[in-house]
């Protein structure tokens, strides 16, 4: 840690060069809210820290084809004061507002709640949700990402050496269209969730579910898209016997770890729980009446 | 490894720094500054004793690298007070006793003035939720929460 270099290049190209170039362990950094905590505890110890806050379309929020493409270092703090997002994507919204306190706000990113890779991590559900995609850039060019090909494993990601995210889209979506993120923690702030769930759906004009997606965090090694749970919702009204199907599909998908914030059984039981409470406030924003 | 040279600006006046990568905000804030009104608790963003404003945003400053700031607008505990005139909410702790050791005190007036500055008339749920990142050991938070909110009316002139 001793031989550290810190750069704060002011354009993509700048910061893929860097970290490309860089001989041992490189780190790009946003809110550095996971990086610096890694750094303190020598979890890490990268020769090269490159500050990705001062590149312009990591900053900015900005309308494209009906969605909004969010700059992987904009804030919690940030995102939750743009408007628009917020009423396009409000589940999205709300799963970056529950990370961490109000300081952590003013700095945690989208991207770095990504690209740290935690199962745990609480945007990511929704982004799954929300069917959203990752911009990324490297040595090789851009490409576009789902979000969930993002971590391949705790701490871990798809990355290439030298890729970064530059921004996610969350995209257009139909009218009558709603999503929402529960998470379950043993306080009421300023926890790790023991079980996040995000749920977008989209209700037809008799109320009837066209289109879902449920995606489930914290219940396995990656957060993930949960198929048959949103199966379970499609082609119904989210009569009970639907929300039990959904409750029991989720379950069924989680492979869980015991820790101090819950044993595996209870993990199972609340994921069904939450997916279910997820789809009805998801339902509701979409305007089931 | 040759030190990082920044300029920022710190409760307004323009400052020049050199700084280790490794440094934090903090770090630069108490060891290099002298400005030690800014507390180390945790160093891993759990206490908020550290808490200060930086281009005005509440953040962490032992979650920020002293090397970031080149450009940047900190604000700290220090910029409080006036002179020997307090902040209404530095008065209003004293009033109501919401200190006891006083570790936490600068953080939370910080990140309570930066509440009151954005939401002058906030409920005590929403000063409980804006505090929940300043962790205090002796008070038990009730009497920095009337605190807080009676500062509050007080500013709002009631
Ligand atoms: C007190 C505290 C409470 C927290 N609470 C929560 C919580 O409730 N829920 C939750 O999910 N998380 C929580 N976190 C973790 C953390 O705040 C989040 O994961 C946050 O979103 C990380 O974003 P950042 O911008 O600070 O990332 P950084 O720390 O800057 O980066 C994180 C990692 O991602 C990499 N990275 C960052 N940006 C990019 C990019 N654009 N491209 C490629 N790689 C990149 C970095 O190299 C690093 O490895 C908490 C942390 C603290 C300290
Ligand atoms: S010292 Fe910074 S949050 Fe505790
Ligand atoms: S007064 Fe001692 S920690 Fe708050």
């Amino acid at each position: 840690m001793n031989d550290m270099r810190y750069e704060a290049p002011d354009t993509i190209d700048g910061a893929v060069a860097l970290l490309a170039g860089g001989r041992g362990e490189v780190r790009a950094l946003a809110g550095g809210t996971d990086l610096l905590v890694q750094l303190r505890a020598e979890m890490i110890a990268p020769e090269l820290v490159v500050d990705l806050k001062r590149i312009p379309e990591l900053r900015s929020i900005a309308a494209e084809d009906g969605g909004f493409r969010v700059g992987a270092a904009v804030s919690g703090a940030e995102l939750g004061e743009h408007p628009g997002v917020k009423a396009l994507w409000p589940g999205v919204v709300e799963a970056v507002e529950l990370i961490g306190s109000t300081q952590i706000q003013g700095r945690a990113s989208l991207g770095g709640n990504l690209c740290n890779a935690s199962p745990a991590a609480d945007s990511v559900p929704a982004m799954i949700a929300a069917r959203a995609v990752a911009r990324v850039a490297g040595p090789a060019g851009t490409r576009e990402v789902p979000v969930e090909e993002i971590a391949i494993g705790p701490g871990k990601t798809s990355l290439a050496k030298g890729e970064i995210v530059v921004s996610v889209l969350l995209p257009a979506r139909p009218a009558r269209s709603g999503d929402a993120y529960l998470r379950f923690i043993p306080r009421t702030e300023m926890d790790i969730a023991v079980v996040g769930a995000g749920v977008s759906l989209t209700l037809d004009e008799s109320g009837v579910c066209s289109a879902a997606r449920v995606a489930l965090g914290a219940v396995a090694a990656l957060a993930m898209l949960v198929p048959e749970a949103a199966a379970a919702l499609v082609g119904t009204t989210l009569d009970e016997a639907a929300l039990e199907r959904l409750a029991a599909a989720a379950s069924g998908a989680c492979r869980p770890i015991d820790d101090k914030r819950g044993t595996k059984e209870y993990r199972i039981k609340v994921a069904g729980v939450l997916a279910r409470r997820a789809a009805l406030i998801a339902a509701e924003r979409a305007g089931r009446s | 490894m040759a030190k990082i040279h920044v300029s920022t600006t710190i409760n307004g006046d323009a400052v020049e720094f050199l700084c280790e990568p490794e440094e934090t905000l903090l770090d630069v804030l108490r060891d290099g500054l002298g400005l030690t009104g800014s507390k180390e608790g945790c160093s891993s963003g759990d206490c908020g004793a550290c808490s200060v404003l930086l281009d005005g945003r509440l953040v962490c400053a032992c979650l920020v690298m002293g090397a970031e700031l080149g450009g940047c607008e900190v604000e700290t505990i220090e910029a409080m007070a006036h002179g020997d005139v307090l902040h209404p909410l530095q008065s209003k702790f004293i009033e109501h006793a919401a200190l006891q050791c006083g570790v936490c005190t600068p953080g939370i007036l910080v990140a309570a003035k930066a509440l009151l500055d954005k939401n002058p008339d906030p409920s005590e749920t929403e000063v409980r939720y804006w505090l929940a990142g300043n962790l205090c050991r002796c008070t038990g938070y009730d009497k920095i929460v009337r605190a807080v909110l009676d500062a509050a009316a007080d500013m709002r002139g009631s």
